[in-house]
Parts: C-alpha cells; structure tokens; sequence
C-alpha cells in the first residue's frame, strides 16, 4: 500500500461505523498484499524476432513511432566461435531483423524481448521525488502523467533501459503490463499478438495462472539479479550474455 | 528539429545501447547544479574557519564568503527548474515529497540550509549595521534596509553579545548543515545502482571536499577581482591562509578521487570494460587533462611550491588568481564528468552514446552561462546592499 493510498483509506477507519464494508474490504486487501501480483515470463528460445509484438505495443499505447521510444524491444544476440557477442537491436526490433552474412562462424544466436521488469523493489519507485511513480497493488508499476514534474530521475534509476521519455507529454512512459487491458481480464497486447507464445503473462501466485506453472516448472532467471530489484519478468533459457 | 539530433546521435553510438538509451537525459544544466551547490557549500565552510575555528587571517573575506554562498545558494536550484519539464508541478517536491527520493529530500536540506543557516548568519552579522543604515539612507535602499531591521530601531550592547553567540552557534550548525547540502548532492548520484560510474559510498565524500575547493577558489577569485576593481590591494596573509586551506583541500580531495579510480581498477568488475573504455576515449580529455592536470595536480604543484619556498607578493598574486581559475574550471570538469560520463555509457555496459551540447534552447550553452552568470550579478547587489569591507563598515 502506498503512503496516498493509506492517507485515502484512514477516512474509511475514521467513518467505521457507516462504512463497515469498505472496513472490511481494507482488511482483505491489507492481509493480501505482495500477492495476487501480475508477472510474465518470456522463453527465449521460442522468440523468433518477428517484431510483432513490438509494432502491436506502439500501437496499443500510442508510442510514437521514432525509433528512440519503446515500451518492449528486441535484442538480437549473435555469439560467434571465437567468443565475441554481437548484439543489436535495430529500430528496437520494430521492423523485424535482417539476415546478416557474418565474416566468422557463428556459435549461437537468439532473440531477447526486452520490456519494464515490474520490479518488486522498483528504482524508480524509489527515487520518484513526488512519488508519480507508484506500484499498484497487483504488482504493476505505473506512471502518474499529470503529476510527474519530468524530473528524468527514474530514468536514471532503471537498470534496465526500461524508460524513455515522452517527447508529447513531457513524462517518462514506459511498459504498464497494458494495465488498460489486463485490468479488464484481456491479456497485454505483446503477449496476445505473439505467434510463438514467446510471452507468457498471469498472476505470479495464481495455481491457474501459466506463469505460476511456469514458475514452478522450469529454472528460471532475471535480468541484473545482483541490483535487487526483483523483477516480475522471468526469462526461460537466457544466456549468460544477456544483460 | 529534436527528432533529426536524435537520428545523429543514433549514427554516432558506437557498440551497442539499449534503444531508449539515445536520448541522453541530464544535461549541461544537471552539470551547473552540483557544480552551483559545492560553490554554495566550500564559500561557507570558508567563512566557518573564521567564525568558528577562529582563523583571523581569512576576516576580511569573512563577510564576501557569507554574501557569495548566499547568491550563489539562491540561483542552485534554478538549473533544476529549468530542466525539469513541469516546472509548475516542481513545488509537488515541498507540498507531497516521497521520502524515499533522495532528491525530494533535498527540497527540504535547501530549505534548512537557506532560511535556517545561511540567512540568519548574515542577518546576525549585518544587524547593527542595518539599522545604522536603515536612520541615514533614503529612497529605496533606505526602505530595503527598513525591511531588513525587521522593525527593531535600537540595539544594545547586551543585544550586540547575544548576536555574537547566537552567531556563533548558528555557524557551528552550519557546518554540518554545509556538508549535509553538498553531501546530499552527491548522495543523489551516488546511490544510483542502475549506474556503476555513479554508485559508490565515497561519491558524498569526494563531493563534499571537491564542494570546498571549488568554494575556497571561488571566494578567492572573486576577492582578488573586487580588489582590482577597486584598486586596492588584497591582504596577503589573508590570501596565504585561504590558499593554504585551498592547498589541503585539493590533496583531500585528490587522494579520494585517485582512490575511488584505483579502487575501481583494481576489483576491476562487470563494468571494467566499459571504464577503459570510457576513460581512455570520450572522456580522457575532460577526466585527465581538465580535472586531473589543471583541476589538481598543477595546482597542488603551484600551491605547494609557494609554500615550501614562497615567493614574492606578485608573484603569489598572480599564481593565486591562476589557481583560482584553473581549479574552478577544474571541478567543473569534475561535475561534468560525473553527471554526463555516467550517461555517455549504456547500462547493458556493451556501448556508448555521445552527448550533444546545443548552443540555444533551454539547455544550451548560452542557457547554462546566464544560469552561472546570474550569481555574479546578484552578489553585485549584495555587495552594494552589505558591503564586506571593514572600511566602508564605518558608518
């Protein structure tokens, strides 16, 4: 719960005796939080790097289309014989990947759909100095557009890239899980348009949510996992050149 | 006209960098605002040496230290409202700060420093003057002085000795007060995680004595310029003691900084790569040359002949004054390279961006000098509204 949530509530335990069933939904909700949080796991190696699901989220939430800005991306990692690592992300994967004819032997390759990490420990939760960056109660970290000051700190404190700054309304945007969508019980448009169910999205504590199998079923890894953020994007078959 | 800067820098990244990484965020004028702070915070540790540790020698810039920290401390946060892009939601930091946010914290260690410290000390030492001036001048500077007695027409021997020691009092507390403001500037980049060049737990200390070197260059600077203004000559005792402290301070602060990069060479982690590359290329020039040479090492090199074999009166004038400005361009290229090399790299530690510096606009070049020029111009008025010299104190 955050400190304007609990400042919102206190009127309810003020005004008890008439309200006794916001009373009771306060303690449901107190006794239930850090579960019942929204996660998404990504299986790198179905990822195809199609750019589908790139394109779908500048649609859906009115990205603007430069290739500066991006709630999720692709990397493309190419790991040749001799161990160099090669890796770019052109047009942040937005029209797909080129082939390319590389001068030595190729190892391995693969493709990294990049997105915010929803971390449990946000950063940019964190440093917000008028706390417009909040996280919500199912585990979704958003931004409050009329009440960030564009300060850019966030932008500073995310590990992970995960943040641009709006050139329209002058704030930092990032991925919101489609928080429009999800909160309407519709799946995030990336996960919807994916044609290799590479993105795999549901509530991290639910026994019938896929992420909670996949959670329990396979190893899993996080990005940066020494900065203790603890991300709510799980990624299945990472290498250890991902960052 | 953005968009097109932003394609050139995206030909310009070398290796590679997360995509939302091309827009570099914090720019000249997040350089200015550390840079502003540590002035603020070395001009008043200057004027504590005096006040608190009884330095006799500093006394006559007692008073111009006080009235620099002063217009300097009133334009630190400017840069600050002129970069953030809601600068009408900005007072939000005051009204509902996020205590967690190390920078809406120091909304509240600007404020304490100004009204609580800074403002009383000069208050408390002007006091009897500003009556006195406030019964002979006329006009409008007669009204401001009339303001500033704060309704008080007479004052008293016995008034006069409380002044002093609550003077006293509030200089000790400025103390702290100082190095918690400057500190805090470097807290706010140094507990940065996201961003290795900036996280680390000396970042506090390396700004706090870089603060009072740039602080005592500044007041020097500024003193020797009035003096040839005026055409006077400045107290020389009263040059040695600063320059000496100057002196101490750079070796401090020099030692810190060699420390954190020897530190950061040796464990030599994830971001090594990167550093070596950082150092040895886009920032080699500003890091080396300006904060290293000219910023430490010829200084310490100058001071410290000057000290072991002294020298003659001009001669020390005018290696002073060189000092003075060579230090001062010096931690400007400290703050730079902090604030814009902790930028120029991408956190996925595989590339770099570059960092264009436009002329015009809010944060261009002409920008940032009024926004460094304006302090000059208000200790102008300061200086005629409280002057700092024992001579023109006679009333």
């Amino acid at each position: 719960m955050t400190r304007r949530d609990f400042i919102n509530k206190l009127k309810f335990f003020i005004l008890t005796p008439f309200f006794k069933n916001e009373l009771l939904n306060l303690i449901v909700q107190t006794f239930r939080y850090g579960k019942n949080k929204f996660g998404m796991v990504i299986d790198i190696s179905k990822c195809i790097g199609c750019g589908e699901c790139v394109r779908a989220c500048k649609e859906e939430n009115n990205v603007p289309k430069y290739p500066f800005y991006f709630r999720t991306w692709i990397e493309r990692y190419i790991i040749f014989e001799d161990g160099e690592v090669y890796v770019e992300s052109p047009d942040g994967g937005f029209n797909g990947f080129k082939k390319i004819s590389p001068p030595k032997k190729i190892a391995k390759s693969f493709f990294v759909p990049k997105l915010c990490n929803q971390c449990e420990e946000a950063p940019c939760v964190q440093v917000c100095p008028v706390g417009a960056t909040y996280e919500t109660d199912d585990g979704v970290v958003l931004v409050d557009k009329k009440y960030c000051i564009g300060c850019g700190y966030c932008i500073q404190a995310c590990p992970y890239g995960a943040r641009y700054f709006h050139p329209e309304t002058k704030t930092p945007d990032k991925c919101t899980f489609c928080y429009h969508r999800i909160k309407k019980g519709l799946l995030p448009v990336c996960v919807l348009v994916c044609p290799q169910n590479a993105r795999i999205f549901g509530k991290i504590d639910d026994p019938d949510s896929p992420v909670y199998k996949f959670l329990k079923s396979y190893p899993l890894q996080v990005l940066k996992s020494h900065l203790r953020t603890h991300p709510k994007v799980y990624y299945k078959d990472m290498d250890m050149e991902v960052r | 006209m953005e968009m097109e800067h932003l394609y050139e820098v995206l030909r310009s990244i070398e290796g590679f960098i997360y995509p939302n990484e091309i827009e570099l965020r914090w720019s000249i004028l997040i350089v200015l605002y550390p840079y502003v702070t540590g002035l603020v915070a070395g001009a008043f540790i200057l004027a504590s040496l005096e006040k608190v540790f009884e330095i006799r020698d500093v006394r006559p810039t007692y008073r111009l230290s006080l009235l620099t920290a002063l217009a300097f401390l009133i334009c630190a946060p400017l840069p600050l409202v002129f970069h953030i892009t809601h600068p009408f939601r900005g007072f939000e930091i005051f009204l509902t700060p996020h205590l967690s946010s190390a920078m809406a914290v120091f909304g509240f260690v600007y404020i304490w420093y100004l009204m609580a410290i800074l403002l009383i000390e000069i208050w408390l030492e002007y006091r009897k003057e500003i009556i006195e001036f406030s019964k002979i001048n006329k006009g409008i500077k007669g009204f401001i002085y009339k303001i500033l007695t704060l309704g008080v027409k007479e004052i008293n021997e016995e008034i006069e000795d409380f002044d002093k020691r609550f003077g006293k009092f509030i200089a000790i507390i400025g103390i702290p007060s100082a190095i918690l403001l400057h500190g805090y500037v470097g807290f706010i980049f140094g507990s940065v995680k996201a961003n290795p060049w900036w996280s680390s737990v000396i970042m506090p200390v390396i700004f706090l004595f870089s603060a009072m070197v740039s602080g005592i260059a500044l007041v020097i600077f500024i003193y020797m310029v009035l003096n040839y203004l005026k055409g006077k000559e400045p107290s020389i005792p009263c040059l040695d003691a600063m320059a000496k402290y100057l002196l101490y301070s750079i070796i401090i602060d020099f030692s810190l900084e060699m420390l954190d990069l020897v530190q950061r060479i040796y464990e030599a982690e994830e971001f090594f790569d990167m550093f070596q590359i950082l150092i040895k290329g886009k920032l080699f020039i500003s890091l080396f040359i300006f904060q290293i040479l000219i910023g430490a090492i010829l200084p310490i090199l100058f001071l410290g002949y000057i000290r072991i074999f002294g020298s003659s009166d001009s001669a020390k004038k005018f290696t002073y004054f060189l000092v003075s400005v060579m230090v001062l361009i010096g931690i400007f290229a400290t703050r730079w390279n902090v604030v814009i090399g902790g930028q120029l790299f991408s956190k996925s530690l595989r590339g770099l961006t570059i960092y264009k510096l436009g002329l015009i606009g809010r944060e261009g070049i002409y920008a940032s000098m009024g926004l460094l020029f304006l302090p000059f111009l208000i200790l102008l008025f300061l200086i005629w509204l409280l002057p700092p010299y024992e001579k023109e104190r006679r009333v």
